[in-house]
C-alpha cells in the first residue's frame, strides 16, 4: 500500500510520470486496429440480435429433468417448426421459436406442461413481434443521438466545446468497442444489453469528466505563461489523476462482476448476466479510453487554436534559449524552470476558497521541494513535437 | 484555510439535518400498517407484461391521444373484466410512439392473454356459408346442442313471452348441459331481450321462431374441439391466412372458402377486415370457417354488454344493448336472418377478422337488446361479452411483446439481484477500506446511508406513485453502488493531492471538497442526464432502470454533500486523525510525501515550501 500511495504520490508530483499525450499515435493505431476488428465484426458477422429484436417466442422452463430432446419434441407436437431448444444454467431448458400468436403460445405452454410435468404457470413466456425490436433499436438510437447531443451542450458550457467533442470522440470509441466484441464473440443482444451499453454513456463519461477536470485546473491560465504547453499540462493531469482512475474504474468494475457472477452461476442467463456483461467490457473500454483517447484528442483539438501554437511556439523558444536544456534530464530540486514546477504554480495558486487570484498567476508561490523534479518525458514529448 | 469553519456550515449541523430528513424518511417508510417493502415488478413477483402498440385504424395516420386514452379505458376495462387484482394498464410516449403496457400480477391466465391479443374491429356479418376448419366442407348437421338451444328464449324474463318462457322453463338446463362446449361459442342463439322493450312483440317471436328452427338448428353441428385434428388433409395450394376479402361472394372467394384450411399454423392470425367486403375466414379456434356477408351491424353500434347468469337459473348468458342506430339494423338483420335455414341463420361475431361467435338467430330481434345463450362457462361469458362491449377500438392494437414470469422465476431474479448487490457492496467496501483506511470507514458509511436513503425513497414512492422495482431497477442500483463510491474516491483522492501539496490535514479536507466537490456534480450532472434521457426514450425495463440511476445519482450527490463531507470535515479536525496514523489512510508517509517535507508544513494555512522558486 505504501509503495502504492508512493507512487501515487510520484504520479501526481510528476517525479513519474507517463507520456500519455505524445505517444497518442500509438494509442490511436491501437484504438485504430480494435475499431477496424468491431466494425469488421459488426458488418462482417453481425449483431447475435435476442428474439426481442426479430421477434419471435421464447419459453424458459425452470427446474425440469426433461432432456432437450424431449422438450423438442414436445414443442414440435404443436406444429411449430424447428423450436430452437437450449440447456440454460443447470435446470432451465429454453425454447426459442418464431413468433406466435398468445393462442398459439397458450397451446404450446400446455403441451409443454403437460410433457415435463412442469406447471403451466411456471413457464416463462416471451413474446416479441417482428416490428418491436426494430422500435426499441431505433428508440435507443433516439436516445443516444438526444444524450450526446445533450452531453456536448453541457460539457461545451462547464469545459468547452473541444474538451466535448474529445469526450464523445471517447464515448463513440467506447461504444463501437463494446458492440464490436459482442459481434465479434456472438453473445446474445438483448434489451438488457442495451441498456448496459446505455449506461456505458453514463459511466464512460462519468471517468472522462473527473480527468477533463484536472486538465482544467492544470490549464487555467496556461496561456499567459510560456514554460509548459497545453499537452503537457494535460499529460501531468492524466497523470496525477491515474490512481483516481484506476480506483473509480476498479470500485465501478466490482459490483459489475458481481452481478456478472451470481447473473452466470445462479440464473444462467437473463437480464442481469446481458445487462452485467455489456458494463463490464463498455465500463474497462471507458477507463481506456478516457486516458487514451479522450485527453489526447482533447490535446490536439486544442494545440490547433492558434494562442495555443504561440504558446507551443513560446516554451519551445525558452527551452531552447533561456533556461536550461539539460533540465530534462537534471532531478535537482531547484533546477530551472520545468513543466512541472510551473503547473504545482498553478495549482498551488489556488486560494482556500478555490479561486484563483490574479496574484496567484503573477507570483506563483515556489513549490516544495518534490515537485520541482523536472519532467522528463514531458520535455521529450514536447521536443518531438516541435 | 484558516477558518473554514467561517466559511462553510457548522459540520454537526449539516449531520444532523440530514440524520432528520433520514429519520422522517425511516419514519415514513416504516409507519405501521403499510407495506415496508417497494412494490415489486413483474419479473420479480411473477407476472405477464404485455406490450401492445396502436396504430391508426386508417392507414396513415397518427393516433391521438384521445383514442389512446379511450384504448386504454377499453384494455383496461377489458382486463378489470377479468377480476385480476392490481393489474395495471399504462401508456409511454406518444404518436408515432405511443405504446400501451398492460401487467397482470401472479399467476398467467390465458384468457385475458387472448383477449388482449385480440383487440381489433368487431362486427356482425350474416353467414353465408359455414363448415368445419379442415379443406373438405363438412355439411353434415349433427345436431348436438342446438336442439336443445332453442328453449333458451325463455331465458328472457319477459314480462309479454310469460305464456311461452313458462312453457319452457324446463328446457334451459338441456340448453346448458347439452350445448356444444366449443369455446367459440357456436351453438348458441341469440334471442330478444324484452326488457321493457315495449316495441318488441316479443309474445309471438320468440316462441315462434324458437320451435320450428330447432330442429334443424345444427349451426354448431359436429365441430367439437376435436374438429381441429381431424380436418387435415388441406390442400396444399392454400389461398392465404383468413382474412381473405373480396366485394364480390364471387367464384374467385368461393373457391377460397373451398381452399381454406383452418387447422394449419397461422390460419387464426386475423387481422384487420373490411367491413364493406365479404370475408371468409376461421373461426377463433380454427375449428370451423366461414364464408361471410358484408357487416351488418358494426361494434360500434354495441352500446353495452354484460355476461351474467341466466335469471332462470340456464346457467351463463350474454345481454346486449345496441344504440338507437344498432337497434335499427339489428332488428332488419335478425329478421332476415330467421328466414333462413342453417347456417345461413347465423350471424357471425367477428373480431379482428377471426369469427369469435355465430349465434343463430331464431327471430326478429327488436328493441336494440338481446341474449346470446348457449353452454357458456363463466369466463367464456365474459369473454365473450368483453368482446362485445369493447371489441371495437378506436385503434388497431398490435401486441408487440409479451413477457410471462412465474412467480417461482421471480423469486429466484430477486435473490439473485439481492445477492449480487450484497456481494457487490461487500467488495467495493473491502476494496476502499483496504486502500483508504479510515476513509474507506467514511466511505462505507456513506454507502450505507445512500442505500437506506435509496430503500426509503423507493418504498415511499411505490407507495405514492405505484412504482415497481423490476429486475432492471435492482441492477441499477447495484451499478449505483460503483458509481456512487465514485464520487467518495474522487474527493479523497482530491484531499491526497492537497496532502502532497504540503497541506495540513484540515486544510486538505476542506480545499480538496471545494474542487472535488465541482467534479463530482460535473460527473454526476452527465450521469443523471443519461438517465433523464433513458427514461423518457425507452419503454419497458430500460425504464425501471434509467429511474433507479436517476434516483441514485441525486442520493449520491445528497450523500456526498450532506454526509460524506461534514463527517470528513469533523474527522479532519479529530486529534486522531491529525495525529497522521498510517490507518487514517492520510498520513503523509503513506501518501509517499517526504516526513521531513510535511514537517515543515505542519502548521497549515498556504504552507507551501520555501525553497528557491524557479529562476
Amino acid at each position: 500500500m505504501s509503495r502504492l500511495g508512493s507512487l501515487a504520490h510520484h504520479l501526481y508530483s510528476g517525479e513519474v510520470s507517463y507520456d500519455f499525450v505524445g505517444k497518442r499515435r500509438r494509442w490511436y493505431a491501437m484504438s485504430g486496429i480494435i475499431l477496424l476488428l468491431a466494425l469488421i465484426g459488426l458488418f462482417g458477422r453481425g449483431l447475435n440480435l435476442g428474439i426481442e429484436f426479430k421477434g419471435g417466442s421464447e419459453f424458459t422452463i425452470p427446474n425440469t429433468t426433461a432432456t432437450v430432446e424431449e422438450v423438442r419434441a414436445s414443442v414440435q407436437k404443436t406444429g411449430i417448426q424447428d423450436p430452437i431448444v437450449t440447456q440454460v444454467g443447470t435446470s432451465n431448458i429454453r425454447v426459442q421459436t418464431i413468433a406466435l400468436t398468445p393462442t398459439q403460445s397458450v397451446a404450446v405452454t400446455m403441451q409443454l406442461s403437460k410433457d415435463t410435468g412442469v406447471a403451466q404457470g411456471d413457464i416463462a413466456v416471451t413474446l416479441v413481434g417482428p416490428s418491436w425490436g426494430a422500435e426499441i433499436t431505433q428508440r435507443a438510437v433516439q436516445g443516444l443521438v438526444v444524450f450526446l447531443v445533450l452531453v456536448v451542450v453541457f460539457l461545451s458550457a462547464y469545459f468547452e466545446w473541444r474538451l466535448a467533442v474529445a469526450a464523445v470522440v471517447a464515448l463513440i470509441h467506447d461504444l463501437v468497442i463494446t458492440i464490436g466484441i459482442y459481434a465479434l464473440t456472438g453473445f446474445e443482444v438483448t434489451p438488457a444489453t442495451v441498456i448496459g451499453v446505455l449506461t456505458i454513456l453514463g459511466f464512460s463519461l462519468y471517468d472522462t469528466v473527473v480527468v477533463f477536470d484536472k486538465v482544467k485546473e492544470n490549464t487555467r491560465a496556461i496561456t499567459s505563461g510560456n514554460r509548459v504547453t497545453y499537452s503537457e499540462a494535460a499529460n501531468l493531469a492524466l497523470n496525477q489523476t491515474l490512481v483516481r482512475s484506476i480506483n473509480t474504474s476498479v470500485v465501478a468494475l466490482l459490483p459489475v462482476t458481481a452481478i456478472l457472477v451470481i447473473g452466470v452461476g445462479l440464473l444462467g442467463a437473463g437480464t442481469l448476466k446481458d445487462l452485467a456483461l455489456a458494463l463490464f467490457i463498455g465500463t474497462a473500454a471507458g477507463t481506456y479510453s478516457s486516458i487514451f483517447i479522450a485527453t489526447p484528442v482533447a490535446c490536439q483539438l486544442q494545440e490547433r487554436r492558434p494562442e495555443m501554437k504561440a504558446l507551443t511556439a513560446r516554451v519551445a523558444q525558452r527551452r531552447a534559449g533561456g533556461g536550461d536544456p539539460k533540465g530534462r534530464a537534471s532531478r535537482k530540486p531547484g533546477s530551472s524552470g520545468t513543466a512541472t514546477a510551473v503547473l504545482d504554480d498553478v495549482v498551488t495558486g489556488v486560494d482556500e476558497t478555490g479561486n484563483i487570484t490574479p496574484d496567484d498567476i503573477a507570483q506563483p508561490i515556489a513549490p516544495t521541494g518534490p515537485r520541482t523534479q523536472p519532467k522528463k518525458n514531458q520535455a521529450r514529448s514536447k521536443r518531438k513535437r516541435s | 484555510m484558516a477558518a473554514p469553519t467561517q466559511k462553510h456550515t457548522n459540520p454537526g449541523r449539516t449531520l444532523a439535518i440530514l440524520g432528520l430528513v433520514v429519520l422522517v424518511l425511516g419514519v415514513w417508510t416504516f409507519w405501521p400498517g403499510q407495506s415496508r417493502t417497494p412494490k415489486l415488478g413483474l419479473d420479480l413477483s411473477g407476472g405477464t407484461q404485455v406490450i401492445l402498440t396502436p396504430t391508426a385504424s386508417q392507414g396513415g395516420q397518427q393516433v391521438s391521444d384521445d383514442q389512446l386514452k379511450q384504448a386504454v379505458e377499453i384494455i383496461r376495462q377489458r382486463v378489470d373484466g377479468f377480476g385480476v387484482a392490481e393489474s395495471e394498464v399504462t401508456t409511454q410516449g406518444s404518436g408515432q410512439n405511443a405504446s400501451i403496457i398492460v401487467s397482470i400480477p401472479g399467476k398467467t391466465n390465458s384468457a385475458i392473454l387472448n383477449s388482449l391479443a385480440t383487440t381489433a374491429k368487431l362486427d356482425m356479418r350474416p353467414v353465408l356459408e359455414e363448415a368445419v376448419g379442415g379443406v373438405a366442407p363438412v355439411a353434415s348437421p349433427t345436431p348436438t346442442p342446438s336442439g336443445s338451444a332453442s328453449p333458451s328464449v325463455s331465458k328472457t324474463p319477459a314480462p309479454a313471452g310469460s305464456p311461452k318462457a313458462t312453457a319452457s322453463a324446463a328446457s334451459p338446463k338441456a340448453t346448458a348441459s347439452a350445448a356444444s362446449p366449443s369455446a367459440s361459442g357456436n351453438g348458441s342463439v341469440i334471442t330478444g331481450a324484452l326488457q321493457g322493450t315495449a316495441t318488441s312483440p316479443s309474445p309471438s317471436a320468440s316462441p315462434s321462431a324458437s320451435t320450428p328452427l330447432s330442429p334443424s338448428g345444427s349451426p354448431s353441428a359436429s365441430p367439437s374441439p376435436s374438429a381441429t385434428g381431424t380436418a387435415t388433409g388441406g390442400v396444399a395450394s392454400n389461398a392465404g391466412f383468413p382474412p381473405i376479402q373480396s366485394p364480390t361472394n364471387g367464384a374467385a372467394l368461393q373457391a377460397a372458402y373451398a381452399a381454406l384450411d383452418c387447422t394449419k399454423t397461422g390460419a387464426t392470425k386475423g387481422g384487420l377486415a373490411d367491413p364493406t367486403q365479404f370475408l371468409v375466414t376461421c373461426s377463433k379456434d380454427g375449428s370451423l370457417k366461414y364464408l361471410l356477408d358484408k357487416a351488418a351491424v358494426r361494434g360500434t353500434e354495441i352500446a353495452s354488454a354484460s355476461a351474467g347468469l341466466s335469471q332462470t337459473g340456464g346457467g351463463w348468458e350474454v345481454n346486449l344493448t345496441f344504440t338507437s342506430t344498432g337497434a335499427q339494423q339489428f332488428a332488419a338483420v335478425t329478421g332476415q336472418l330467421a328466414q333462413n335455414p342453417s347456417p345461413q341463420n347465423q350471424f357471425g361475431i367477428v373480431l379482428d377478422g377471426l369469427v369469435e361467435s355465430s349465434p343463430y338467430v331464431s327471430q326478429a330481434i327488436l328493441g336494440g337488446s338481446a341474449v346470446i345463450t348457449g353452454s357458456f362457462t363463466a369466463d367464456e361469458a365474459k369473454a365473450l361479452a368483453n368482446v362485445l362491449k369493447y371489441g371495437s377500438l378506436p385503434v388497431s392494437l398490435e401486441v408487440s411483446s409479451v413477457e410471462q414470469v412465474s412467480p417461482t422465476l421471480g423469486q429466484d431474479q430477486l435473490s439473485a439481484g439481492l445477492l449480487a448487490g450484497a456481494l457487490g457492496l461487500l467488495l467495493v467496501v473491502i476494496y476502499l477500506i483496504v486502500y483508504y483506511r479510515a476513509l474507506g470507514l467514511v466511505a462505507t458509511a456513506s454507502l450505507l446511508v445512500a442505500a437506506a436513503i435509496t430503500y426509503f425513497v423507493f418504498v415511499i414512492l411505490s407507495r405514492q406513485l405505484g412504482l415497481a422495482l423490476s429486475l432492471a431497477g435492482v441492477a441499477g442500483a447495484i451499478v449505483a453502488i460503483g458509481i456512487t463510491a465514485d464520487s467518495f474516491i474522487v474527493y479523497f483522492e482530491r484531499i491526497r493531492d492537497e496532502i502532497r501539496e504540503g497541506r495540513s490535514l484540515r486544510a486538505a479536507g476542506d480545499a480538496g471538497w471545494i474542487r472535488a466537490r465541482r467534479t463530482i456534480l460535473a460527473a454526476d450532472f452527465v450521469s443523471f442526464l443519461a438517465a433523464v434521457v433513458l427514461y423518457f426514450l425507452s419503454v419497458g425495463s430500460v425504464r425501471g432502470f434509467a429511474f433507479t440511476l436517476g434516483l441514485t445519482t441525486i442520493v449520491d450527490v445528497a450523500v456526498a454533500f450532506l454526509f460524506t463531507r461534514p463527517l470528513v470535515s469533523i474527522l479532519m479536525r479529530s486529534p486522531a486523525f491529525t495525529s497522521g496514523k498510517p490507518w487514517t489512510g492520510l498520513s503523509p508517509d503513506r501518501l509517499g510525501v517526504k516526513p521531513a517535507v510535511v514537517e515543515v508544513h505542519q502548521p497549515g494555512h498556504r504552507d507551501a515550501g520555501t525553497d528557491s522558486k524557479e529562476s
